[in-house]
């Protein structure tokens, strides 16, 4: 019996379409081979495979048909959920929306580009600042030299800098910051009675901003012991500190806080504080309350009202120790528990008016 | 009356006696009830009205399957059953096509049906291979295939549709078709 037989014994018999006699004789043919057994079964499944996959397109047409007769448009409509209104504008005219925002975009960036406001990154801003500080030492300066020259006064130098300076010993050593003394031919160090004395520059730390000064002049008396100490630890925030210091002629007093214990940008040199200062002021000594040095006024950030920052006392010490001659420094505080005005009163004959002649 | 019957939405009961009985009413009557809760569903979340079509009528093909098989036991309402068959074939579409954004915008209660949806894939499949095994077949084969095995002609008829001589010669090219048809659906993976 060959396949093509026997496929058509299979389907009669799996139809029902066999005489009792052909099934007997198939059943006892199936028994003896399980080939075919398996070859009954795989048909009887495809067979059934095909018809199942039949019923399925006949269903699927059915609901073809069914789904053709709903008006899916209108009903779409009613159930999609509107956008809202920002939405609905944004998917009508977002290309047009796009050409506007590009155009605002390209505008400012050519309006800051030509203004130069694109070029200039922080960092050189805070330079700059200081250099306008320094710039405006030289304008003030310049009209002190006019001043002079109008009252036909003696010197043919000008006084071209000018800063503020304290007594570190008793014997005439005074600290200052160094950018006050950089440019110099000769310094003079001027007392609150308005006497000056010749003096040099004997040490600077240009990476710290600490210049130390001696008196050199004849006519100069040690000074009697100095009222105030060094503070060798870092003062805490919101600490209350003034300062004194020649800005003008007259000495000037400032008073404030101290804001932060890092200067511009993280600068672990500086403490910032918040005082009104002016140019001048630099090289002055910032006092906290109970009359420790806590550091040396040293710059501002013109940028911000009332901002700036002083070199830590910490740093001058350690200028203070690398000197060649041993220094040996107050301990006893005697401004300690004194009135702000009273302290003031004692403090005075330590702070000078430091004055820097060019050639 | 009669058009008012056939716009309400038939009770459960009536959908499964309906089915079972093979009536088209009552198919009609049911398809045209929930069609426009799947159409919402879809449309709302990234999806067509096409799309709509062909989930919901997957998810028809479901449920007319297990009623068909017997074994459909009514756990919740017909809505929530349809309703979850097509939110979980949705989002199964949805991450294939990678549209799905992580969330869907739902109208419906819905319960876990994703035995039933797994279920059915593997009937997919095979009617998937069918359906290409017959494209490849070719005529006259894929008619005589469909005569015999789906329509239920007799070979007669068959040889006197194709102008065979004589029912052998009609016979033995139907066993040659099926063999290459059982070929094409077996090789493919």
């Amino acid at each position: 019996m060959n396949d093509s037989k026997l496929l058509e014994e299979i389907e009669r018999y799996l139809n029902g379409e066999m005489s009792p006699d052909e099934r007997k004789q198939f059943e006892l043919l199936r028994k003896g081979d399980t080939a075919i057994n398996a070859k009954i079964a795989e048909h009887a499944e495809f067979v059934k495979l095909i018809k199942q996959y039949s019923d399925r397109l006949a269903l699927e047409d059915r609901l073809n048909a069914i789904h053709d007769e709903i008006d899916v448009h209108t009903l779409a409509d009613e159930l999609i959920i509107h956008p809202s209104f920002v939405v609905r504008l944004w998917r009508n005219h977002h290309s047009k929306i796009s050409v506007a925002a590009s155009i605002a975009i390209f505008a400012i960036l050519s309006i800051m580009f030509l203004t130069g406001n694109l070029t200039n990154n922080q960092d050189s801003k805070y330079l700059q600042l200081r250099r306008d500080v320094v710039g405006l030492k030289i304008k003030t300066a310049m009209l002190g030299k006019q001043v002079s020259q109008n009252n036909r006064a003696v010197k043919n130098t000008a006084n071209r800098f000018s800063g503020t300076g304290f007594a570190i010993t008793t014997n005439g050593l005074i600290a200052t910051n160094y950018h006050v003394v950089s440019e110099n031919d000769s310094v003079y160090v001027q007392n609150a009675a308005g006497k000056s004395f010749k003096a040099i520059v004997l040490y600077t730390q240009p990476e710290n901003d600490i210049a130390i000064l001696k008196i050199v002049d004849t006519s100069f008396r040690n000074l009697s012991a100095i009222p105030y100490t060094f503070k060798r630890t870092e003062s805490d925030l919101a600490e209350s500190v003034y300062t004194y210091g020649y800005p003008q002629d007259s000495p000037v007093y400032g008073y404030g806080k101290l804001t932060s214990a890092n200067g511009l940008n993280g600068d672990s040199l500086d403490y910032q504080i918040s005082i009104p200062l002016n140019p001048g002021n630099s090289g002055g000594p910032l006092m906290d309350t109970r009359g420790n040095v806590i550091g040396i006024v040293q710059a501002s950030q013109s940028q911000l009202e009332g901002v700036h920052f002083a070199v830590k006392s910490s740093y001058l010490l350690s200028a203070i120790d690398s000197l060649d001659k041993k220094v040996n420094l107050n301990t006893k505080n005697t401004l300690a528990g004194l009135s702000d005005v009273q302290q003031l009163k004692k403090l005075k004959n330590y702070v000078f008016m430091v004055k820097v002649y060019d050639k | 009356m009669y058009k008012e019957l056939k716009s309400s939405i038939p009770t459960d009961s009536e959908v499964i006696l309906g089915i079972l009985n093979n009536s088209d009413v009552v198919l009609k009557r049911l398809y045209v009830a929930y069609f426009p809760m799947v159409l919402q569903l879809i449309i709302n979340n990234n999806g067509t009205a096409d799309d709509a079509k062909d989930i919901y009528q997957e998810a028809i093909i479901i449920l007319y399957n297990k009623i068909k098989a017997g074994d459909f036991e009514l756990s919740s309402k017909l809505k929530t059953f349809l309703y979850s068959v097509c939110r979980r074939l949705w989002l199964k579409r949805l991450s294939q096509m990678s549209r799905y954004g992580g969330d869907i915008r739902d109208f419906q209660d819905y319960s876990d049906v994703d035995d039933e949806v797994e279920k059915r894939n593997d009937m997919d499949v095979q009617f998937g291979k069918m359906e290409s095994a017959l494209l490849l077949l070719g005529e006259p084969c894929k008619t005589i295939m469909e005569d015999f095995y789906i329509h239920n002609r007799s070979m007669q008829e068959i040889c006197e549709r194709f102008g065979y001589t004589n029912a052998d010669n009609a016979k033995t090219q139907k066993y040659k078709c099926l063999q290459r048809l059982k070929k094409l659906f077996f090789q493919q993976k």
